[in-house]
């Protein structure tokens, strides 16, 4: 956790390189030929071969790995087979609606699973304790898609026909409404809030389990320390003990789990998205191994693995900042 | 292995642990005698008479349907239990695979040291950055999706927390008088490493495959949901909760039968694994 700065870059950059690297190798070393599953069986042997010429995967295994290497670093990750476009727009179209998804999500997760964990911790071994853990270790067992599909069920073909109030029909599907852009810029954010809310509520539902699951069993281990007697002794009252003593302490394994929880909400991430149409990342991804469009897949790959590695980044940062061990400067 | 004295009597003396127990073995005996329920061969003729029936209900051909039936009038109790059988096998084996990898990766690296250890670890931290649905989806993409395939690639996305377990299991038991004796009589450090250091070495890696057989069974079927794993006909859970996502409001059964089936053979798998590091925990103290 006290790496230096530059040897975090390092394994940083190395772990990229690896991902790239098992991206490429997947495509090689996976038994069957992506070019016969992409023509199917009835292709004619000659449009095989300039198939294979056009994607590049007739020249020696390492000249294809350098120049993939080379491509991904500067960003050419060539052109999309379904979509004849190049791979970088359509990814980069895809990014901005899932970091907006994945950020939305992780706010609430942590804000959530902070509230729930604590509350709990404040009432450890009580009966609402117990209950509270029950719940989140169902929910926790949960698939993502099955949360989605109960709150579609609930808030979009529920709340229609049973005539809830407009505001709690929700839609399910995209990422705005079908006329969105004819309305004022204040109901046209409203849309794009309303098309949120049940996908980020999916992703945080599931989040929250987590979270709150592992902040109570910190704030239960740190309440054993002895700085939580020393506290107590000097007079602190129980809850100033809890928030500034024992939550302040378990936060710091909690902002390392992110670490753990990241890859985990990308894995969600793909659910949710083609669940609720949305046109992120994953929704591209699912789509683009259905049509077998194996240089978006790869490189979308590639890109998810970034994005955890930037957020790893970022959450041993904020770890050094939270940590009250940290040397203070005099 | 050796698994600490009282290990077994410890897991089976918490109450989870055997509901857990309990709950997996529900499914698996169901996904054993399924095929002994009556069958029901889908008559094309009396399809709509069939179709969407509630669950404890009485088609008109005078079949009881436990968990009703779905749009082509199959029966849902049926499809569910011979969907077990798979989500159950892909998923055992699934965790088989991963925990074998990274039994060897983690017994290698932490035995070896050194330039060995360190790559090992290197590889184990980038393969933790990957999520693991998106590169599922990669190597399901490159081959025809089916059961086998799952196994595979749930396989050799699983293995990284058995490998850090047993690297630190195996590196600190490498300094232990026992270890350091063997290896004084001659024994040739491969004899020494699965004869002495592995069996002990094991116990932490056993919850960390518990976990691992529920998360592959709810990655399988999260694959099938996709379409991108078992493919219908053949039903899975994941396949089932797809085919009834157009009919939740008619026939939420269709799709809530398999969902329901999904999380609590998680919870089953979960609450054994969660008695096991608490019985492993209380051994160690």
């Amino acid at each position: 956790m006290r790496t230096a700065l530059p040897r975090r870059l390092a394994i940083a950059a190395l772990t990229i390189v690896l991902v790239v690297t098992a991206t490429f190798a997947a495509l090689h070393v996976m038994p069957g030929d992506p070019v016969r599953l992409l023509l199917g069986p009835a292709a004619d042997p000659a449009t095989v071969t300039a198939a294979r010429h056009a994607l590049g995967l007739d020249r020696p295994l390492p000249v294809q790995y350098l120049e993939w290497l080379a491509r991904f670093a500067s960003g050419r990750w060539g052109t999309s087979i379904a979509q004849q476009r190049p791979v970088a727009a359509v990814l980069g179209d895809a990014l901005g609606p899932t970091l907006l998804l994945v950020g939305a999500s992780l706010l609430l997760t942590y804000l959530g699973g902070v509230l729930v964990g604590a509350w709990q911790a404040a009432r450890r071994a009580s009966r609402a304790d117990a209950a509270v853990t029950a719940a989140t270790t169902v929910l926790y067992a949960l698939p993502s898609y099955v949360v989605a599909l109960a709150l579609v069920a609930v808030f979009a073909y529920g709340a229609a026909l049973w005539r809830w109030p407009a505001p709690l029909r929700l839609p399910a599907f995209g990422a705005a409404g079908l006329g969105a852009d004819l309305l004022g810029p204040a109901a046209r954010l409203a849309d794009r809030v309303r098309h949120l809310v049940l996908p980020v509520a999916t992703l945080a539902l599931v989040g929250i389990a987590g979270t709150a699951r592992y902040v109570r069993g910190a704030m239960v281990d740190a309440l054993r320390q002895p700085f939580v007697r020393a506290a107590r002794a000097r007079g602190l009252s129980e809850s100033r003990v809890l928030l500034r003593h024992v939550l302040r302490t378990a936060l710091v394994p909690v902002v390392t789990l992110f670490g753990l929880q990241l890859p985990a909400l990308f894995s969600g991430v793909v659910f949710v998205e083609s669940i609720f149409a949305w046109p992120g990342m994953g929704r591209v991804t699912v789509q683009a191994v259905l049509a077998r469009d194996y240089p978006v897949v790869m490189a979308s790959t590639a890109v998810f693995a970034v994005l955890v590695v930037a957020g790893n980044l970022l959450a041993d940062a904020v770890a050094a900042l939270a940590d009250p061990r940290r040397e203070r400067p005099a | 292995m050796i698994p600490p004295p009282g290990l077994a009597a410890r897991v089976w003396g918490d109450r989870r642990a055997r509901a857990g127990a309990a709950l997996v073995a529900a499914f698996a005996l169901g996904a054993l005698l399924g095929p002994l329920l009556p069958g029901h061969a889908a008559n094309l003729a009396d399809i709509v008479a069939r179709r969407f029936a509630g669950p404890l209900s009485r088609t008109p051909d005078g079949v009881w349907h436990l968990l009703g039936t779905d749009r082509f009038g199959r029966d849902v109790l049926v499809r569910l239990l011979a969907g077990a059988r798979i989500s159950l096998a892909v998923g055992v084996l699934a965790a088989v695979v991963s925990t074998a990898v990274g039994v060897g990766a983690g017994a290698v690296a932490g035995y070896a040291g050194g330039a060995v250890d360190r790559t090992v670890v290197a590889v184990t931290d980038a393969a933790l950055a990957i999520p693991r649905v998106p590169f599922l989806l990669l190597l399901v993409a490159l081959v025809e999706p089916g059961a086998a395939v799952t196994v595979l690639a749930l396989g050799v996305t699983g293995w990284m927390t058995v490998a850090r377990l047993v690297r630190g299991e195996v590196r600190a038991l490498g300094v232990r008088p026992f270890v350091e004796a063997a290896r004084a009589l001659g024994a040739p450090p491969l004899r020494v490493l699965i004869r002495h250091v592995l069996p002990n070495a094991l116990t932490p890696a056993l919850v960390a495959a518990t976990l691992g057989v529920g998360s592959a069974i709810m990655l399988e079927a999260g694959l099938s949901f996709l379409g991108l794993g078992v493919q219908p006909p053949t039903p899975s859970w994941g396949n089932m909760i797809a085919s009834g996502r157009d009919a939740l409001m008619i026939a939420p059964w269709v799709s809530l039968a398999p969902a329901a089936a999904v999380a609590l053979v998680v919870l089953g798998f979960s609450w054994i694994a969660d008695a096991l590091e608490r019985a492993i925990a209380g051994a160690q103290a």
